[in-house]
């Protein structure tokens, strides 16, 4: 594509088939806490390959 | 739904529903911009609109008018748009919000807790959202037995999870600093007997860190949050002692020494992992100064959080605000590029998107995991939704010794809180970013749990954009490099 380029990014329809194990980080959002939403977390599964 | 912007000469498109990102150029924006104001009447499918050949001829003929291009240029870009929409990458359609209460149930085993070893400090900051660390005249310190049971009650709700978190936290924690020492100790010997492991965090204020604190500290905790507000100044103003003086001169050598030894090349360390974390207030608007004072000073691993607070208190951030705040995310993510090019960069904590490596969709739309995934622990053992909600009286769930009691109370947040139940997430491009924001913000300044703090949304989508703008531009300079 000539004018367009896409990020890659993580697959979100792909990552249900084999996602939600559940042992990744709590997302805690409060300031308190230095806020971590989604966006900054690790997939636990990805990070162990 | 799409959300574009631009930043910083790039010209950014989100998908919302599938969280794609693309670059493109300014053909490309306009003619996104003008198939997106068809695709938002909403009568025709985003397929059905790039393949609508008076449509293409339209939007070919503005763009011409606009820019000297090929006129078969304007129709590529169009069957690209067309591709991408093949492929679910832009004007996807949502394909999680049915599952959504399923995936939550999937993700309701407890794997965290938040330790509260101290209800008191020895500091006296301004804004602290603890009531002065006592959280509302209800102090105590916790017992080594309260501490144990606290860590068997964690083990045993948390069927096959393996990660288990533990933060102490306060007040502040290092005022019972030998029983946060023994609960480590506890809980490598849990970790053993169950096939657990538990990743361990320290917030504090750094007053009485000392080498044995940097010692065990860094040997056995993943992570280590360090409470600072950045320039001198901003920091004394707020965070001083009970008598009033400033706290800064106290805690740099301290901090420093601590992350010097927790990233000392060759070091054998659990984890190198730290934040160095502020507060900004009304006080200092112009906070990408405290950031960029912190990255000054040789931290790498900086965060800085918009007070919450009661809106009367003279330091409470308002709407009006925002466009100042707004302006300083962007000079912060200007000045982080700018260094960033030059070899010289930092993290900043809302900047970090991890977009290939990141959370599954499971994680993304069922929230932050408040009173299922998550409890906070009194220093008597009550188990409350999380630390926000802790000396709320209302709000307490249980304790660690007979369980949950009220589990009404958890009802509320297992039953009705992921990023469906929000109808404000619904249609916010930043959705799959943020999960759905902070439950105890959305109540304590609506009453629900579920109706949004606005305020906090403005600033997390602004954060976003900078975010992404940052990961483009690292993506191009990579690109470039190969």
């Amino acid at each position: 594509m000539k004018r367009i380029k896409t990020i890659t990014t993580r697959d979100m329809a792909k990552s249900s088939i084999n996602g939600g194990c559940g042992e990744c980080q709590t997302s805690c959002q409060s300031a308190s806490k230095t806020s971590c939403s989604v966006a900054n977390q690790h997939c636990e599964q990805r990070k162990e390959k | 739904m799409i959300h574009q912007y631009k930043f910083n000469n790039y010209n950014i498109i989100v998908d919302a529903n599938s969280a794609s990102v693309h670059s493109v150029d300014e053909v490309a924006y306009d003619i996104i911009a003008k198939v997106d104001e068809v695709i938002r009447r909403g009568d025709r499918t985003a397929a059905e609109v790039l393949n609508d050949e008076e449509i293409r001829r339209t939007v070919s003929e503005e763009i011409l008018a606009a820019y000297e291009v090929p006129a078969e240029d304007t129709y590529e870009v169009m069957d690209d748009l067309a591709d991408l929409v093949a492929d679910n990458l832009l004007w996807s359609e949502d394909l999680f919000e049915a599952a959504a209460s399923d995936l939550k149930i999937k993700q309701s085993v407890l794997k965290a807790i938040c330790l509260h070893v101290a209800h008191g400090c020895n500091m006296d900051c301004e804004y602290c959202f603890a009531g002065k660390g006592d959280y509302s005249g209800k102090s105590g310190i916790m017992s080594l037995e309260v501490g144990k049971r606290a860590l068997d009650y964690l083990v045993e709700n948390s069927g096959s999870r393996r990660h288990l978190e533990v933060d102490f936290f306060g007040g502040e924690p290092l005022i019972n600093w030998d029983v946060c020492k023994e609960l480590v100790r506890y809980g490598r010997e849990l970790e053993k007997k169950h096939n657990k492991i538990f990743n361990f965090t320290l917030t504090t204020n750094g007053v009485l860190i000392d080498d044995d604190v940097i010692d065990f500290t860094n040997r056995e905790m993943g992570n280590v949050v360090l409470s600072m507000d950045g320039r001198r100044e901003t920091h004394d103003r707020m965070r001083h002692t009970k008598s009033g003086d400033g706290t800064y001169d106290s805690i740099m050598d301290n901090f420093k020494a601590l992350v010097a030894s927790r990233t000392e090349p060759g070091a054998e360390r659990r984890s190198s992992e730290y934040y160095m974390r502020g507060t900004y207030t009304a006080y200092n608007k112009d906070f990408s100064r405290d950031v960029l004072a912190m990255a000054d000073m040789g931290f790498k691993e900086t965060s800085i959080e918009p007070v919450v607070s009661d809106p009367s208190v003279p330091y409470a951030l308002h709407k009006e605000d925002l466009p100042q705040l707004f302006e300083e995310y962007e000079k912060l993510a200007m000045e982080m590029y700018d260094r960033e090019m030059r070899g010289e960069g930092f993290n900043f904590y809302h900047y970090t998107v991890d977009l290939t490596g990141g959370p599954c969709i499971y994680k993304r739309v069922s929230g932050c995991g408040v009173a299922t995934e998550y409890l906070a622990v009194t220093p008597t053992g009550d188990l409350y939704p999380c630390h926000q909600f802790v000396g709320d009286d209302d709000m307490i769930v249980g304790n660690i010794y007979e369980g949950i009691t009220h589990p009404e109370t958890v009802g509320i947040f297992s039953g009705g809180n992921n990023l469906y139940t929000r109808n404000a997430c619904k249609d916010c491009w930043v959705k799959l970013y943020c999960a759905g924001g902070c439950a105890a913000n959305n109540y304590h300044s609506n009453g629900d749990i579920n109706k949004v703090y606005e305020f906090g949304c403005e600033l997390q989508r602004k954060r976003i954009e900078c975010a992404l703008m940052l990961a483009v531009a690292k993506n191009e300079k990579q690109a470039g490099c190969e």
